[in-house]
């Protein structure tokens, strides 16, 4: 059964975690104000993932540095993008071990906060399975349900 | 030896020993202390056995200007009494000398000027940072922005590991080893930055640990989970006297008002731990009563004149220790007959 039709131009994101595509458009600044069509399906099956999330952003094309982002809450995400209807790119997200200024400490009272730092906000990935991220200056292990809010 | 940034995920040799900011000042490649695993376990026994060394200098009893020439900052955003008056004490009494940031009101941080600014402009000034801080990860942002190498005297909630070093020395004076001791850690374990870098080393050396603590206040689950996942026999209890018979040392801490958010939650945990001298009644004879000061009422004053109580000789080996550390991370070498004739090789 296809819930999702093609588009032309744009990205598709596929392998998202089940119930994350909302946050994954919210990442990548994706809300109502858009004029061209985004479209979203959300606890499709998977054969990879069991259920996942599937997102379509029309006349629109991720680059790495969003990609980098879509790590902390998609990390098996597979990224395409489509040129007149065919795929002309395909674009993994990587999750490296040091998250440079993507996202800011959860830890409010981390010395990365303090303003006009210009040191790089950094993140260590401490496990992949689950996402285990901590601070480096800190050390505190991050709150993961708060990192969306903490994005840069 | 790792030259750059300083990262948990790529650990050196056995995952100890990591340099924590290798830098170059001065021409010499240096290194800071931020957490007590920036030494390895090898490491750590050479610091106390050069401490050792320089007992006798520390108490005045030798003149051993090895740091002559040498200059370290004191930069406490946070009061202090111990720490930053021992890192003085450390360098003058071989030979150095320190320069103070002072009362922070006094100082351009009032005027906004960021911690890295501030690092970086004390920087040039010195050879060696020692540095406490209210906000966690301070000493390792320091780090990032320094030349010289910075020593942690306290982050926020964080790592306090010159408190180890003395720490360890003490426990080894008195055992004289600190190898597969049993030792009950007692009271703020959650915001408590002396009790975070004793237990990692503790565990290390093949310790157990008893941990007791009010529910509030126990020690950080990812703490618990680096310790665990070094293997170590961890106990947590809400009952100190219980720990008292089988204990070899029993590590006091003040429950710290000034970490508390909110009054009402400080009042609920207030003097729920107290240690008086009829206490250690059941105790194994060697045991010995540490507290890393101030304390409030956690410790009574009966404990001062018991067999047990270590505290005092801790503060003071805070001077010893720091010496040691502070030839080790300056390169100089401390000679074996340092306590006689000023130390000539």
């Amino acid at each position: 059964m296809r819930r999702v039709t093609a588009i032309n131009n744009g990205t598709v994101i596929d392998h998202i975690p089940a119930g994350c595509a909302i946050t994954v458009l919210k990442m990548l600044g994706v809300d109502g104000g858009r004029a061209t069509p985004v479209t979203l399906a959300m606890n499709v099956p998977s054969a990879k993932m069991g259920l996942k999330d599937i997102v379509k952003i029309e006349d629109r094309e991720v680059n790495q540095s969003e990609l980098d982002k879509l790590a902390l809450v998609a990390p098996e995400a597979s990224v395409a993008i489509i040129r007149a209807y065919s795929v002309a790119e395909k674009l993994q997200v990587n999750l490296a071990d040091d998250v440079v200024n993507v996202a800011a400490c959860t830890f409010v009272n981390c010395a990365s906060h303090g303003p006009r730092e210009p040191l790089p906000h950094h993140l260590i990935v401490h496990g992949r399975e689950p996402l285990q991220l901590r601070c480096h200056y800190c050390g505190r292990e991050q709150d993961m349900d708060s990192i969306v809010e903490n994005l840069l | 030896m790792k030259l750059g940034h300083w990262s948990l995920s790529q650990p050196l040799g056995n995952g100890y020993g990591r340099v924590a900011a290798v830098k170059r000042g001065r021409g010499v490649i240096l290194a800071s202390l931020i957490t007590i695993d920036d030494l390895s376990n090898e490491d750590i026994l050479a610091i106390l056995d050069d401490a050792e060394l320089l007992l006798p200098a520390a108490k005045g009893e030798v003149y051993l200007p090895l740091l002559q020439g040498k200059l370290l900052g004191n930069l406490f955003f946070e009061p202090s009494t111990r720490t930053r008056m021992s890192f003085e004490a450390a360098m003058k009494r071989l030979g150095g000398d320190v320069i103070n940031l002072g009362d922070v009101s006094s100082s351009s941080v009032v005027k906004g000027e960021t911690l890295y600014d501030t690092i970086r402009m004390v920087d040039g000034y010195v050879d060696i940072i020692a540095m406490r801080h209210p906000r966690q990860g301070a000493a390792q942002y320091a780090s990032d922005s320094a030349e010289v190498p910075i020593l942690n005297g306290g982050d926020g909630a964080g790592h306090h590991p010159t408190q180890t070093l003395l720490d360890l020395f003490t426990i080894r004076q008195a055992h004289g080893t600190i190898e597969g001791l049993n030792v009950a850690l007692v009271g703020d374990l959650r915001f408590g930055r002396t009790v975070h870098s004793l237990s990692h080393a503790l565990v290390r050396f093949g310790c157990s640990l008893t941990l007791i603590s009010p529910d509030s206040l126990r020690m950080p689950s990812e703490i618990i989970d680096d310790l665990q996942a070094l293997g170590a026999t961890i106990t947590q209890s809400e009952n100190l006297k219980a720990a008292v018979p089988d204990a070899d040392v029993i590590y006091m801490t003040r429950i710290q008002k000034e970490r508390f958010p909110d009054e009402d939650e400080y009042q609920r945990v207030a003097g729920i731990f107290k240690l008086s001298a009829a206490d250690l009644a059941p105790s194994k004879g060697g045991m010995i009563v540490m507290h890393p000061l101030p304390r409030v009422d956690e410790v009574a004053p009966d404990v001062d004149t018991t067999v047990h109580a270590r505290y005092f000789e801790q503060a003071f080996n805070g001077v010893v220790t720091r010496m040691a550390l502070i030839c080790r991370l300056l390169g100089v070498a401390v000679p074996q007959n340092a306590g006689t004739n000023g130390g000539e090789s």
